[in-house]
């Protein structure tokens, strides 16, 4: 479904992601581990048409990012780190704008909207703003929206940053179901080993923009050494914290804090 | 099309919404029309040009549309850091119909805070000449608009965080208000003046709007129609090229 070959992201000399490779099989629900600046979401970005590679190829279900982003966006559903809802809309308003934006025709959207709503649990308050929504909810509706024109490949980056045990339980409940029923392809970044170790069938550990480990979660202990997850993973990256700069999404938060618009 | 009609509305929906936001809006034009309307109005009668609120009055109509549209062109930059911009990027639509329908919201709504606004300058003793020619002025008015709306698109592509913003506020938002001759006549102004107010774009909105409603002019309507136009569509192409070269 996805095949990655020597993928490469620089800015300017440094390497964001560097010469990866990797396949996700049809129905299999895939894993991106790594520490904070690993290069899991640029991978993303590029996998999803976000950013272009500086080198290296992408196939998406046989499509190429880069020349048919059109097609390839059709076929996948996202939901990003940072939370990508209209605050100052209600959640059918949402729902129906992502409708319109993927050429759902409009009988078949509001059929989709009703279900998808009602399995997300999110029906009875379809007509609130999302702004009043708690974070869980907000989480909810949009892997409903991402889902509304049914891709066969959804992205989760890092989805449930931010939300207590239960919210986490519900929506992993949620999106294994989809997997198992649908056959739908999840592919998935977090930094809670748990929920890596429960949901998905291959991890792939990446680190300095390099994937230093592939395969279950069964086989990264055994390649390790290790009894848990989190001590593969710790084993593979090294116990060093890494360094972050704040970007500009950093300031801007802070700023709107200030402003306290929107 | 749909695409662009279903942003479109978003901006309509997001400001029909905020009724706060509406009043609080209202505060400077009508601050401007108080304090300046009828706190210079005898100096400019005593110089034998007639009502300045009826001078003015266009000017701060153009002022509501210029801030309202620059600014939800701008807003740009929250919905990009707050991510509901990536949602509209990886949607399977051209990133040209994507910036129509919110360059055009921002101009539909900058237009109807106008409207708004020319409301309150009626109530304040305002009187077009002609009611004839107010349909025309209005679309003065929404040319005005496009053009700053596209002009706050290609700006808030371009920008990457509040501190742009600033500047963009106080080096183009308030020199383009303050030389195009919304507050005082363009006639006799000393050369350096007079060429600034020239390449000032919005000069054509206020000369357009008023050659309408009060049914005088500098430049002459048609070549203020004939500016506004052009500058409306290369700042169209230019905000539709920087936009496309977004990346999150």
């Amino acid at each position: 479904m996805i095949k990655v070959e020597h993928l490469s992201k620089l800015y300017g000399d440094f390497k964001a992601v560097d010469d990866i490779s990797f396949e996700v099989a049809k129905g299999e629900i895939f894993a991106f581990l790594g520490p904070n600046g690993a290069g899991k979401t640029t991978t993303i970005k590029m996998l999803t048409t976000l950013l272009k590679p500086s080198s290296g190829s992408i196939s998406m279900d046989g499509l190429d990012p880069v020349r048919q982003h059109n097609e390839v966006r059709k076929r996948f559903g996202i939901v990003f780190q940072d939370p990508s809802v209209d605050q100052e809309l209600s959640a059918w308003e949402n729902m129906d704008l992502h409708g319109v934006l993927y050429h759902v025709p409009r009988r078949l959207r509001h059929e989709r909207m009703e279900q998808l709503m009602r399995t997300f649990e999110l029906w009875e308050r379809k007509d609130s703003m999302v702004k009043t929504f708690s974070g869980g909810m907000k989480r909810r509706l949009e892997i409903a929206r991402g889902l509304l024109h049914t891709p066969r490949i959804l992205f989760l980056d890092e989805p449930t940053l931010g939300l207590d045990p239960q919210s986490r339980n519900h929506l992993w409940t949620h999106v294994q179901h989809l997997n198992a029923t649908e056959g739908l392809t999840v592919f998935l970044t977090t930094h809670y080993m748990d929920e890596a170790d429960r949901v998905a069938s291959r991890i792939a550990v990446i680190d300095h923009g390099r994937i230093v480990a592939v395969g279950s979660s069964a086989q990264l202990k055994e390649q390790t050494g290790k009894e848990s997850l989190e001590g593969a993973f710790l084993a593979l990256t090294g116990t060093a914290i890494r360094e972050e700069t704040a970007g500009a999404a950093d300031r801007m938060r802070q700023a709107a804090r200030m402003w306290s618009r929107r | 099309m749909h695409a662009i009609y279903i942003l479109w509305l978003r901006e309509l929906k997001r400001y029909t919404r905020s009724r706060a936001q509406i009043i609080a809006s209202l505060g400077q034009p009508v601050l401007y029309l108080v304090a300046l309307g009828f706190g210079l109005g005898p100096v400019f009668r005593n110089s034998g040009n007639g009502s300045y609120l009826q001078f003015m009055a266009p000017g701060v109509i153009a002022m509501t549309v210029l801030f309202s549209s620059m600014f939800s062109g701008i807003a740009l930059l929250w919905d990009r850091q707050f991510g509901f911009l990536k949602e509209t990027l990886v949607a399977p639509v051209p990133r040209v119909q994507v910036m129509i329908g919110r360059a055009g919201g921002s101009a539909t709504v900058a237009l109807l805070q106008g409207l708004l606004v020319a409301v309150v300058c009626v109530i304040a003793g305002f009187r077009p000449v002609n009611l004839g020619l107010v349909p025309v002025g209005i679309a003065f008015l929404a040319l005005t608009a496009v053009v700053f709306a596209a002009a706050g698109t290609a700006i808030g592509s371009t920008l990457k965080d509040m501190q742009g913003f600033q500047m963009v506020m106080n080096f183009l938002v308030l020199p383009l208000f303050f030389l195009s001759g919304a507050l005082y006549p363009l006639d006799n102004l000393p050369p350096f003046l007079a060429l600034l107010t020239r390449i000032d774009p919005l000069s054509y909105g206020v000369d357009g709007m008023r050659a309408m409603l009060i049914g005088r002019t500098h430049f002459g309507a048609a070549l203020d129609a004939v500016v506004l136009a052009c500058v409306g569509v290369v700042l169209m192409l230019v905000g539709a090229w920087r936009f496309n070269k977004i990346e999150v």
